[in-house]
């Protein structure tokens, strides 16, 4: 007892740390992060609102269970179905849908498994499977990989096998994995764009409607955890579905391309 | 003497060490003046019988009874070990070191310590690492700091063993001015010559036993034929 | 082979210009580690003596447990510091996750095993020396205590520069209670992460090599300073 309290007197001392005035702390997925996209919107929104945002950058499942325990004030997470769970159980207030971008299936540039030939995203995946093509899975319960596991399921395929390699990771690890393998993976465009290892993988398919992926804010309830910041969510949530935000958002682009489409309805 | 720590009764003393009993029961009486040399061969347990009576071994059979409370007792006896153990520090603070676990300041202490130090001839290595000396000097460190608090009792375990002739000319020396100041020395050596220069009585030990006891004079005219043999020379059994 | 000088002379680069961004993250490594390595040096030197010189039942067993604490996996600490600091956990309203804090407790429990173990056993030779001697003088226990960590200081600052070397390379556990968030709690190893995470392999690198150079600095600076290799002896 005594030397918890020695040592957080002394880290009070060093750090001054404790409560931040108009902070709010953001969990999101590393897919997010790597897209940039934080590194455009953040400095405006303190510009206008005055809310320093601090981005907590972990996997979907980690981001939903931090917002669970009260952690962090919001969460931003592109994965409706674990969301829609979150939601039920109380966690949050309710889900406002943002902006989507899309995956895209990238693998090796001689495109082996011939997905490029492909009309549809669970045509491309049959086809990897078939030729057992190296294929890299987040494996990490995240939006990504739910919506991978989604596709399996409707291309009518169980991916197992020694082709098929789950590795835990976030995306850009993941995307070193199978940069090292020269293996197929599905990732988010803007995770795939801004990836500095590409090494001898390109886009192999591409522009599936199944594959666009939504983003959603998600406030933490505040009747089950006093402590969160609800009225500096709402000004974000406010600000991030104004004209502002759309013009931030579909005017960042990454070598040419536009990432997000902007879809959120005015309040 | 007031408040004095002897007489020290030894009553039945016996010590056992992995099932052996390596001392004892041996029976004496520490008091009076002087010195006392403690003789015998390897093994016959001089070592274990002094650091039984300083207090440096578990005791297993039998009675140490010193004339005054264990507190008082502990502060008023010194040892002076056969490989003198010297702190990492320099002389003069070795020398020191027992006045500042009295509580003496800082400052006295290192200058009592100067002056035992100069008196014992280490005065110009006064702040040296105590490591670097040659062993004839540790062991005049190791007794300066073992004379340092005045200790009624003195206790040596052949402190000459590893030196000179010089440097055992000048522990005597230093002997010699304690013992005329008050000091109770109990040594032990193996020096017959040393024996003879310096104890005002003798213990004999072999086996663990105390043979035979007296003053000086039994170095010259033994009464047990142990002792005889081994002022002899030859090797005993 | 290539990606390593490169590697260097962005790092020299980064160093040199005094990069804003690169000082601050640097600055919290070491803020974050010394500030570990002090509070753990106060647990675990005294500890580690205090070891060395008591004699009970237990401790052969409180001896292997110390050192079997020295392997526990960083990433696992920091889940067992974040459970307790999580908003809906026993510490939550102290409002400790996700600051330089939180980093700093995790660190310590990391490496005061370290930094015990090693001044145990250091101390446990000097102890053996200066047994026979320390109990003829009358010292107590607390003035035993203190002879050895003063003689014994140059083992010990080995065993706080060993636990230092622990904490400013670690990065499991001050991921998970830290958050690696931008200008509050991002330091060098979580850097490092984040952008090998992103495929920038030249960044990364850079940036490891200043946390070696760091280390290097820390430790010649504490040599210096203590006069240590200077004479024959110690």
């Amino acid at each position: 007892m005594m030397l918890k309290s020695l040592t957080f007197a002394a880290g009070m001392a060093l750090f001054a740390g404790g409560a931040w005035a108009d902070d709010l702390k953001l969990a999101v997925t590393t897919s997010f992060a790597n897209s940039g996209l934080a590194e455009v919107l953040l400095p405006q929104i303190e510009k206008d609102t005055g809310i320093t945002v601090r981005l907590l950058v972990v996997g979907t499942g980690q981001a939903l269970a931090l917002g669970a325990a009260g952690d962090v004030d919001a969460v931003l997470a592109h994965s409706r179905a674990a969301e829609d769970a979150w939601l039920a159980e109380g966690n949050g207030t309710h889900r406002r849908e943002i902006m989507y971008n899309d995956f895209v299936i990238v693998g090796p540039a001689a495109d082996p498994a011939e997905v490029g030939k492909a009309a549809l995203v669970t045509e491309a995946f049959k086809a990897i499977a078939a030729a057992k093509a190296p294929f890299v899975s987040r494996g990490d319960d995240s939006g990504t990989h739910k919506m991978e596991l989604v596709l399996w399921k409707e291309a009518g395929i169980e991916p197992v096998g020694d082709w098929y390699r789950a590795v835990g990771q976030g995306m850009g690890a993941a995307l070193n994995t199978a940069a090292g393998m020269n293996a197929y993976i599905l990732a988010d465009r803007a995770s795939w764009l801004n990836f500095g290892n590409k090494a001898g993988l390109a886009i192999d398919f591409q522009g599936d409607p199944a594959l666009f992926n939504q983003y959603a804010l998600l406030p933490v309830n505040p009747a089950k955890h006093a402590h969160v910041r609800a009225d500096l969510v709402q000004t974000l949530e406010d600000w991030l579905v104004g004209d502002t935000a759309k013009g931030l958002i579909e005017g960042h682009k990454i070598a040419e391309q536009q990432l997000f489409v902007f879809n959120a309805k005015p309040n | 003497m007031v408040g004095s720590i002897l007489p020290l009764q030894v009553d039945a003393l016996s010590l056992r060490r992995g099932g052996r009993r390596i001392l004892g029961p041996i029976s004496w009486v520490l008091a009076g003046a002087g010195i006392t040399v403690v003789l015998g061969p390897n093994g016959s347990g001089k070592t274990s019988f002094l650091r039984a009576m300083h207090g440096l071994e578990r005791i297993n059979h039998g009675d140490l009874q010193w004339a005054a409370p264990m507190s008082l007792v502990r502060a008023k006896q010194s040892f002076v070990f056969q490989t003198p153990i010297l702190m990492r520090r320099s002389v003069v603070e070795c020398i020191a070191y027992p006045l500042l676990l009295d509580g003496v300041p800082r400052g006295q202490a290192l200058i009592q310590a100067s002056d035992a130090a100069t008196e014992v001839g280490l005065g110009a290595v006064l702040n040296q690492p105590a490591q670097v000396l040659s062993g004839g000097e540790k062991q005049k460190l190791a007794l300066a700091r073992a004379l340092i608090r005045v200790p009624e009792v003195l206790f040596l375990d052949e402190p000459c063993a590893n030196l000179d002739g010089r440097s055992t000319r000048d522990i005597e020396a230093i002997l010699a001015v304690a013992r005329d100041a008050g000091t109770r020395i109990v040594m032990s050596t193996h020096n017959l010559g040393q024996a003879r220069r310096l104890a005002d009585d003798i213990l004999f030990l072999y086996n663990g036993q105390l043979v035979e006891a007296g003053p000086n004079s039994i170095l010259e005219t033994p009464t047990t034929p142990e002792l005889a043999a081994y002022l002899n020379g030859d090797l005993l059994p | 082979m290539d990606e390593l000088w490169q590697g260097l002379a962005h790092a020299a680069r980064l160093i040199w210009g005094f990069d804003p961004d690169l000082l601050e993250i640097a600055g919290l490594s070491l803020r974050v580690s010394l500030g570990a390595t002090f509070v753990a040096s106060l647990i675990g030197l005294p500890l580690g003596a205090w070891l060395a010189v008591n004699r009970f039942r237990a401790r052969r067993v409180v001896i292997a447990i110390l050192n079997a604490l020295m392997g526990l996996p960083p990433v696992v600490v920091g889940l067992f510091v974040y459970i307790l600091l999580s908003r809906s956990g026993p510490f939550g309203v102290l409002g400790l996750l996700f600051t330089p804090t939180a980093m700093v407790i995790a660190q310590v429990i990391i490496i005061t095993p370290i930094v015990a173990s090693i001044a145990h056993q250091a101390l446990r030779d000097l102890w053996a020396d200066y047994h026979d001697l320390l109990i003829s003088l009358n010292a107590s226990r607390g003035q035993r205590i203190k002879a050895l960590l003063w003689d014994g200081r140059r083992a010990l600052l080995t065993a706080s520069l060993a636990g230092f070397g622990r904490a400013i390379g670690e990065v499991g556990a001050i991921m998970i209670v830290g958050g690696n968030i931008d200008h509050v709690t991002r330091v060098l190893t979580t850097a490092i992460a984040l952008e090998t995470g992103k495929g920038q392999f030249g960044l990364a690198l850079a940036l490891g090599f200043v946390l070696i150079a760091l280390a290097i600095a820390v430790n010649l600076c504490v040599h210096f300073l203590s006069r240590t290799e200077r004479s024959g002896r110690w």
